[in-house]
C-alpha cells in the first residue's frame, strides 16, 4: 500500500461508515453506510434525480435495480416546488416515495454550470431565476435550511466553487471561503441526528491550496467528506493526482464521496485511490441520447448497425431490457417517439453502473481487486497497453500494474 | 377462433372468443378493448410498469405505420413481431394505421394503400402488404382498405363506391395471398367496412365482406365529431345488422367513454384504448365514475365533486406530440392546474393504480411543472388502468343488467 498518513478523527461525530475489507495493494476499501434509510454497501454509485425524479423510471424500477441511494438537487428543488411544499409532503422521501436513502447536493454546483446567472459574494450566491426572473440568494444557512426542509440522510455543505479550469486568486479566495461557509453550516444544521452533514474539499489543481483545506477540514465534526472542485474540464492527469493526495490526508474511517465522477474507468480508478461514494448524471443523461453503457465502452442504439442486430444489449446483464428486448428492438423503439425507449435505457445504464460497483466491491472483499482492474481495463481497452497513460499511471501510484 | 355470446341486451353483446392465438389456448371478453402501442411499446412504459397494470387487455393493438418500415428487420428475424417487441404473452391485432395521428389523404390508388411512418411514407401493395404481414405475424389484421372516407365530409356517391370497390378487391387479393402461405394462414384477416356515409354502400360494402372468409370486421370511417354523430350512428346499426352474429365486430377511432357505450348498444365488440394516451398527453388524469352502484352516500358526494371540477381547456402548454391536440374533456382533470400544486390526495381516491398508491397530485403537478419524464409514466398507467377499468365495468353492467344505469352515469359526467 502506498505510504501515506492519515490523520486519525479529532472528533466525536458518528461513524456511519464500517469497513468490511481492504485490498493489501491499493487504497480501495470495501465498506457499508449506515444510514436513516438503511444500509448502503461501498464502493457505491449513486444515480442522480435531480428534481425529484429519476427521468422516467419509478421508484418500484429503481429499488427493484439494487439502488439504495440516489440524488436529489437542492438549487432546483428549492425554486420547484420549494422547500414548505416538500415539508408538507413529509420531506422528499415522502414527496417522491422512495423509501431509501437520498443524498442532495448543496446547490453550489449551479454556481458553475449556471455561471451567468449567478454572483458569489462572502455572504451566498446570488441566482437569478431561469424561471421567472426572481433573484434569490443561497448562503450556506439558506442552503442547509433547504436540506433541512428536504429531509435528505447526506446533506451536502454549500462551497464556493470554482471550474477547475480557473487559476489565479480566486481558486485561494473560494477555499477559505468554503472552509468558512463549511463552518457557518455546521452551526446551521438543525438535524445532526437525522441528517449527515459532509464537508467539500476544494483547492482546485493546486496541490498545496488542496493540502490546505484538507488539514482545516479534516479538523472539523463531520461525518463524511467530499472531494470537490474536480471532473470539470481538466485534465485527468491533474485530475487523479488531486483525487490521490485527497485520499491520502482523509480519515480512514469516514467515507470518501468524488462528486462528479461517473465514466466506468473513472470510477475503478478512484476506487483503487480510495474513493467510496460517486455521482454523476453521464449514465442517466447518455441512455436520453440513446447510448447504452456496456463493458467495452458504449452502444449508439440509433444506428444502423444495430438494425438487425438480435442481441440484448449486454448478455450477462441482468436488467429487465437486457432480459426482454433486442438492441434491434430497441434501435426501432429510438427511432419513434415513444419515450419507453429512454427508460429501456435508463434502465440499464443505471444497472450497468451498480452492477459494476457490486463487482468491484465483490473483489474487494475477495482479495482480488488488482486482478479484476486487470480484467475490467483488458475488456475494455483490448490491451493493457491500450488503457489511457493516466489511468495507468494512477492504478500505478497505488500499485496496480496492467501488464 | 369461436365467438360465443353469452346474451345480447339492447343491442349490447357479451361474450367470450375463445381459441385465439397460435396455440388456440387464449381467450378474450367481449366487449373489450386492445391495448394502445406505439412501435410495438405501449407509450412510456417499459415492460415492468406496464406489467403492474391491473386488467391489461387480452390483445394489443399494433399499427402497421409505425411498423411497415421495419419490415426488413422483422423479416430477418423470423419470430415474428411479439416476441420482437417482448410481448409474447398477448394476442396482436395489427391495425393500418395508428388513430392518433392521421395519415394525408390522397394516396390510396387502385393498386397500393400507403401508411405513414416517422421515417416517411410507406406505399404497399397487395403484395408487399401480406409480406410485411408475414414478416409480423399477428393474430389479427386489418386488411388493406381504402379508409380515405368518413362520415363527417359529405361523399360524392362515386367515391364511396369506390371506397366499397377497392376494399373489396384489397380483400380478394389479400385472401388469396394468404391461401399461398402457411405462415399467413395463422393469422386472421379482418374485413374493413367502407362507404362513408352513403347507406346502400355501407351496406353494400356488410354484406359483400361478410360473404368472404374474413376473421372478423373493422368498421371503418365512424369517427368524427358530434355534429354528425345522429347520422353515423344509424349508419352503424344498419351495418352491423348485416353481420354475422358469430365474428367480432372492431371499430376504430373510436375511444371516448360515451362514445364506447353508444356503438357497443349498436353491437361493436372491441374498441381500441388511445383515448387514455391523449388523456396523458395534455397532462391529464381520467377521473369519471363508473361505479354505477356506490351507496348514496358517495353518489352525492362523487355528484357534488363533478360540480366542481371547472372544465377549460388548457392553452397555455403546447401538447409535444403529434396530434394531440384534442380538447380536454369533462372525463379528466388537468393536473398542470395551480390548485393541484398542495393536493396531497392520489388522482383517484380507491383507484388500485401504481400511481394512485404510491403518488400524489402534487407530486404528478411537479413532474408536469418541471417537465420531467416521469409524469407520462405515471399518468399512463392510472390512465390505462382507469380506462381499463370502465370496460371491466361494462362487462358486469352487461351481466347484471344495469347498463343503463352505467350509461346514464357516463352520460351525467359527458358534455
Amino acid at each position: 500500500m502506498a505510504a501515506t498518513v492519515s490523520p486519525t478523527s479529532l472528533e466525536s461525530a458518528p461513524r456511519i461508515m464500517r469497513l468490511v475489507a481492504e485490498c493489501s495493494r491499493s487504497r480501495a476499501r470495501a465498506g457499508e453506510l449506515r444510514l436513516p434509510h438503511g444500509p448502503v454497501a461501498t464502493p457505491v454509485f449513486m444515480p442522480v434525480g435531480t428534481q425529484a425524479t429519476m427521468k422516467g423510471i419509478t421508484a418500484e424500477q429503481l429499488d427493484a435495480l439494487g439502488c439504495r441511494i440516489c440524488l436529489g438537487n437542492t438549487y432546483h428543488l428549492g425554486l420547484r416546488p420549494g422547500p414548505e411544499l416538500i415539508q408538507k409532503a413529509h420531506g422528499l422521501h415522502g414527496f417522491m416515495n422512495w423509501p431509501h436513502n437520498l443524498l442532495t447536493d448543496s446547490g453550489g454546483f449551479q454556481m458553475v454550470s449556471l455561471v451567468s446567472l449567478s454572483e458569489v459574494t462572502e455572504e451566498g450566491v446570488r441566482f437569478r431565476s431561469p424561471y421567472d426572473g426572481d433573484e434569490t440568494l443561497l448562503s450556506p444557512e439558506k442552503s442547509v435550511e433547504i436540506q433541512n426542509a428536504l429531509g435528505s440522510d447526506i446533506i451536502m455543505q454549500l462551497d464556493d466553487v470554482v471550474s477547475s479550469t480557473v487559476t489565479g486568486p480566486r481558486v485561494e479566495e473560494a477555499m477559505y471561503r468554503s472552509i468558512r461557509w463549511l463552518d457557518r453550516c455546521i452551526a446551521a444544521h438543525q438535524r445532526p441526528d437525522k441528517q449527515n452533514l459532509f464537508a467539500i474539499i476544494q483547492g482546485g489543481l493546486d496541490a498545496d491550496l488542496r493540502t490546505t483545506c484538507l488539514e482545516e477540514m479534516t479538523k472539523r465534526d463531520v461525518p463524511g467528506f467530499a472531494i470537490g472542485g474536480l471532473s470539470g474540464g481538466e485534465s485527468k492527469g491533474q485530475f487523479w493526482r488531486m483525487v490521490a493526495l485527497s485520499t491520502s490526508r482523509l480519515p480512514k474511517d469516514k467515507p470518501r464521496y468524488l462528486m462528479g465522477v461517473g465514466y466506468a474507468t473513472d470510477l475503478v480508478v478512484c476506487v483503487a485511490l480510495g474513493c467510496d461514494m460517486f455521482d454523476c448524471v453521464f449514465p442517466t443523461r447518455t441512455a436520453r441520447f440513446g447510448s447504452a453503457l456496456v463493458p467495452t465502452g458504449n452502444l449508439q442504439l440509433k444506428k444502423k448497425q444495430y438494425e438487425k442486430d438480435f442481441r440484448p444489449i449486454d448478455n450477462d446483464c441482468a436488467c429487465p431490457t437486457c432480459q426482454k428486448h433486442s438492441r434491434a428492438f430497441l434501435h426501432a423503439l429510438l427511432h419513434s417517439d415513444n419515450t419507453a425507449a429512454l427508460h429501456h435505457l435508463t434502465v440499464h445504464n443505471i444497472a450497468y453502473q451498480l452492477q459494476l460497483m457490486s463487482a468491484v466491491r465483490a473483489s474487494i472483499v475477495e482479495k482480488r481487486f488488482p486482478d479484476f482492474v486487470r480484467d475490467f481495463m483488458g475488456t475494455m481497452y483490448g490491451d493493457p497497453t491500450l488503457c489511457p497513460t493516466w489511468a495507468t499511471e494512477a492504478l500505478a501510484s497505488v500499485g496496480i500494474t496492467l501488464s | 377462433m369461436k365467438l360465443s355470446l353469452t346474451k345480447v341486451v339492447n343491442g349490447c353483446r357479451l361474450g367470450k372468443i375463445k381459441n385465439l392465438g397460435k396455440a388456440g389456448d387464449r381467450t378474450m371478453d367481449i366487449p373489450s378493448c386492445l391495448l394502445y402501442t406505439k412501435t410495438g411499446s405501449a407509450p412510456h412504459l417499459t415492460h415492468q410498469t406496464l406489467h403492474t397494470i391491473h386488467g391489461l387487455p387480452a390483445m394489443a393493438q399494433l399499427t402497421l405505420s409505425s411498423l411497415a418500415e421495419h419490415h426488413e428487420a422483422l423479416a430477418e428475424y423470423k419470430e415474428g413481431i411479439g416476441k420482437f417487441i417482448g410481448m409474447p404473452e398477448l394476442l396482436l391485432y395489427c391495425s393500418l394505421h395508428d388513430p392518433v395521428s392521421p395519415c394525408p389523404a390522397g394516396y390510396v390508388t387502385n393498386k397500393s394503400v400507403s401508411v405513414w411512418g416517422l421515417g416517411g411514407r410507406v406505399e404497399m401493395t397487395a403484395s408487399k402488404f401480406m409480406a410485411i404481414q408475414q414478416a409480423l405475424q399477428p393474430d389479427w389484421f386489418q386488411c388493406l382498405s381504402d379508409g380515405e372516407v368518413n362520415c363527417e365530409e359529405a361523399t360524392s356517391i362515386k367515391r364511396a363506391r369506390k371506397s366499397v370497390d377497392r376494399s373489396l378487391l384489397f380483400l380478394d387479393n389479400c385472401l388469396r395471398l394468404q391461401e399461398e402461405s402457411e405462415v399467413l394462414r395463422r393469422s386472421a384477416i379482418i374485413g374493413v367496412i367502407e362507404g362513408g356515409d352513403v347507406m346502400e354502400e355501407r351496406l353494400r360494402s356488410a354484406r359483400e365482406t361478410a360473404k368472404r372468409p374474413v376473421g372478423g370486421f373493422l368498421l371503418d370511417g365512424f369517427q368524427g365529431n358530434p355534429a354528425t354523430q345522429e347520422t353515423r350512428l344509424h349508419l352503424l346499426s344498419s351495418v352491423t345488422a348485416e353481420l354475422p352474429e358469430d365474428k367480432p365486430r372492431l371499430i376504430c377511432g373510436v375511444s371516448r367513454p360515451d362514445e364506447v357505450l353508444e356503438c357497443i348498444e349498436r353491437g361493436v365488440d372491441l374498441f381500441e384504448s388511445f383515448f387514455p394516451y391523449q388523456v396523458t398527453e395534455r397532462g391529464c388524469a381520467l377521473t369519471f365514475s363508473f361505479d354505477y352502484q356506490p351507496n348514496p352516500e358517495e353518489t352525492l358526494l362523487q355528484q357534488n365533486g363533478i360540480q366542481e371540477e371547472i372544465k377549460y381547456v388548457d392553452q397555455t402548454k403546447k401538447i409535444k406530440t403529434t396530434s394531440c391536440n384534442q380538447e380536454m374533456t369533462s372525463f379528466e382533470i388537468n393536473l398542470k392546474e395551480k390548485k393541484y400544486q398542495e393536493d396531497f390526495d392520489p388522482l383517484v381516491r380507491g383507484c388500485s393504480c401504481y400511481c394512485c398508491k404510491n403518488h400524489t397530485r402534487a407530486y404528478i403537478h411537479h413532474l408536469l411543472v418541471t417537465n420531467e419524464l416521469l409524469a407520462g409514466v405515471l399518468l399512463m398507467m392510472h390512465n390505462f388502468e382507469h380506462y381499463f377499468g370502465f370496460f371491466h365495468s361494462i362487462r358486469e353492467a352487461l351481466k347484471s343488467d344495469r347498463l343503463a344505469q352505467l350509461k346514464e352515469l357516463i352520460r351525467r359526467q359527458a358534455s
